[in-house]
């Protein structure tokens, strides 16, 4: 252009046809989020009934350490902590997409039928192959996850449908959503009274999120699920930024308004079910990470890589707190990140009733 | 066909409606390459649902739309949007959005997953802040300007997009008139240096006159009279568009049309010598 033409608060990194606007604070959300994820598995790798300092955890990841603590470290406790950190990542990704496109900080998968879905699949399971159905352990091993990935994915389709209207509209969304999402509760707890005892407990742990016993095996699915939906999500986020400017002025910047959208719902519905099957449903971090990413990296919408990484950081933070708060008695994950999350969720809904519709 | 009267849009038995709901009936239109067109009629009677129609935001029931001869719909939209930028009548945008991140979206249908920010994209969004006088706005957020000013942001915005179609659905919503005829001057800055092609959905009838080659008046879905603003907005149109009882005279500034409504206050006056009921 030959002429002084750059744009105040927009610099510009270009190499050879690729281009961005990079800008420190989206750019260190990240990478501070990823400090504290290191910091926090760190920790949670050491605790335990075999206590391991922070620098032996450390040098067993980097390859190093005695015997005795790569066993325990890689062993037994890693597979715990990298659920989590998946889990989380994948929660707080699928809360960055759906808060983007509904265009409201209270839409989350939470919200949108998936986690009660999944808890449904997930109880009738554990009633099926428990004493009642006379199945063996087998179908109740792998079976929970896949009944709650597929109870996930049916009630979120569900709310999806009932919600299409000419297009999605993200208000009318949230409200079928929270409807379906009750009923989708009551039928869980109606089940639970049904089921024996023993059964009940044991979904009771699924039900409030445990990373408890997680082992290689429930890592795997979930690494895997997020290595194909995480570039997915990037790659197909691009028209985000359009979107928020209402469907007809998306539309006339070429966007796919319905296509980009259901696309978008459909890989976060997948990324919260697979985290949901995983580790049950783990509250709040797909509500409440996307709104902390996005006040600390200063843009209007929340941005998808960091709030992935930091939910990774604030779900196992969340673990360590549950196994080492209250001595020897260990919490599901999931009752720390509602403590936490619940008063967040109040503080949205009244604070956002106050603000002054413009 | 010459140059000068290529036509750029054409809409062709265009029926439009939302389900049940007709909206517009059989309508033809060509929009000439170059020109200012103003579409005018009451509330209503279709304008800013034919608008969304010629910028393929709305499917046709009936009919089609034809850019540059090509119907719009079998176009793919992306190319579309390089040809034709739309500002709807109530833009919305997230909280917290700075001026120079909404110009740069303009520039959208341009740009790829690995290219966001090029040179030409920020040369584009520096030349359209440029001549909406944004520039020194760029870091501003949107809640932080006034009506006008926010007006003139959306405006950059399509001007960045780069294309040389503009449908704009009244661009001059709740903005006081100082500020109305600011917007409607860009137009004509637009229309004057770039050679753009402009169609407008306007409430305020001088102006429309004023500020338009072309005026499209319409009544319940269907185009009652169309031409130069001298030969549309005449007082039986009035009365047969908008039941309105005015007075038009010569504009004493522009020459163009000026619309002088009657009104109940001052139709006893007009209308005979009989003195005023003071009971009313």
């Amino acid at each position: 252009m030959g002429r002084e033409t750059s744009i105040p608060g927009r610099p510009a990194l270009r190499v050879g046809p690729a281009s961005w606007v990079v800008r420190l604070r989206p750019v260190l959300v990240p990478v501070i989020a990823f400090g504290l994820l290191v910091l926090a598995m760190a920790v949670n790798l050491g605790r335990g009934d075999f206590p391991i300092g922070v620098g032996d955890v450390l040098a067993v990841l980097l390859g190093g350490g005695d015997d005795t603590h790569a066993y325990i470290v890689l062993e037994l406790r890693l597979p715990r902590a990298l659920t989590g950190a998946l889990v989380g990542a994948a929660l707080a990704l699928a809360g960055a997409i759906t808060q983007s496109i509904a265009r409201n900080p209270l839409a989350s998968p939470d919200i949108l039928g998936v986690t009660a879905g999944a808890g449904v699949g997930a109880v009738a399971v554990i009633m099926l192959g428990g004493s009642a159905g006379g199945i063996s352990g087998g179908i109740a091993e792998f079976g929970l996850p896949a009944a709650a990935l597929g109870g996930g994915l049916v009630a979120a389709l569900f709310v999806f449908a009932i919600s299409w209207q000419r297009g999605i509209d993200g208000y009318r969304l949230v409200l079928v959503g929270l409807g379906i999402t009750a009923v989708l509760v009551a039928i869980k707890f109606y089940l639970l009274t049904l089921s024996e005892v023993a059964d009940a407990g044991r979904a009771m742990v699924w039900i409030t999120g445990s990373l408890n016993g997680r082992g290689w095996e429930h890592v795997t699915p979930v690494a895997l699920a997020l290595l194909v939906l995480v570039p997915l999500a990037l790659f197909a986020a691009r028209p985000l930024g359009g979107l928020q400017f209402g469907d007809d002025t998306a539309r006339g910047l070429g966007i796919r308004v319905n296509g980009s959208r259901a696309a978008l719902i459909l890989i976060a519905v997948a990324l919260a079910a697979t985290a949901t099957a995983s580790a049950g449903p783990v509250e709040f971090v797909a509500l409440a990470t996307p709104q902390i990413a996005m006040r600390m990296a200063g843009t209007p919408q929340p941005p998808l890589l960091g709030s992935a990484v930091l939910g990774a950081a604030l779900t196992v933070s969340a673990d360590v707190i549950a196994r080492t708060a209250f001595g020897v008695v260990e919490l599901p994950a999931g009752i720390v990140t509602a403590v936490i999350g619940a008063p967040y969720l109040m503080y949205l809904l009244v604070r956002r009733y106050r603000e002054v519709r413009t | 066909m010459t140059a000068a009267a290529r036509v750029r849009l054409r809409a062709e038995g265009l029926s439009l409606g939302y389900g049940e709901n007709r909206v517009v009936e059989g309508l033809d239109l060509d929009v000439i390459d170059g020109t200012i067109t103003a579409v005018i009629g009451p509330n209503g009677c279709g304008k800013s649902t034919l608008l969304r129609a010629l910028g393929r935001l709305l499917a046709p029931q009936e009919g089609h739309v034809l850019l540059d001869g090509k119907r719009i719909d079998k176009t793919p939209t992306r190319e579309v949007a390089k040809i034709v930028g739309v500002l709807p009548q109530t833009p919305v945008a997230p909280d917290g959005l700075t001026v120079g991140d909404l110009v740069a979206r303009g520039r959208h249908p341009h740009q790829a997953w690995y290219r966001q920010w090029s040179a030409d994209d920020e040369g584009a969004v520096s030349e359209a802040l440029r001549m909406t006088g944004m520039l020194e706005f760029a870091e501003r957020t949107l809640d932080q300007l006034s009506g006008g000013q926010r007006q003139r942001a959306w405006i950059s915005m399509a001007l960045a997009q780069g294309t040389d179609l503009l449908l704009l659905d009244e661009p001059t919503t709740y903005l006081d008139l100082a500020h109305q005829v600011d917007v409607l001057d860009l137009v004509q800055q637009l229309h004057d240096q770039a050679g753009r092609t402009v169609i407008m959905v306007l409430h305020d009838l001088n102006l429309a006159a004023r500020y338009s080659d072309r005026l499209i008046a319409m009544r319940d879905g269907k185009i009652v009279a169309q031409g130069a603003p001298q030969d549309v907005l005449t007082e039986q149109l009035l009365s047969d568009v908008f039941d309105l009882d005015a007075r038009v005279v010569p504009d004493p500034v522009a020459g163009t049309p000026l619309v002088v409504p009657i009104g109940s206050r001052h139709r006893v006056r007009v209308d005979s010598a009989a003195p005023a009921d003071d009971t009313m």
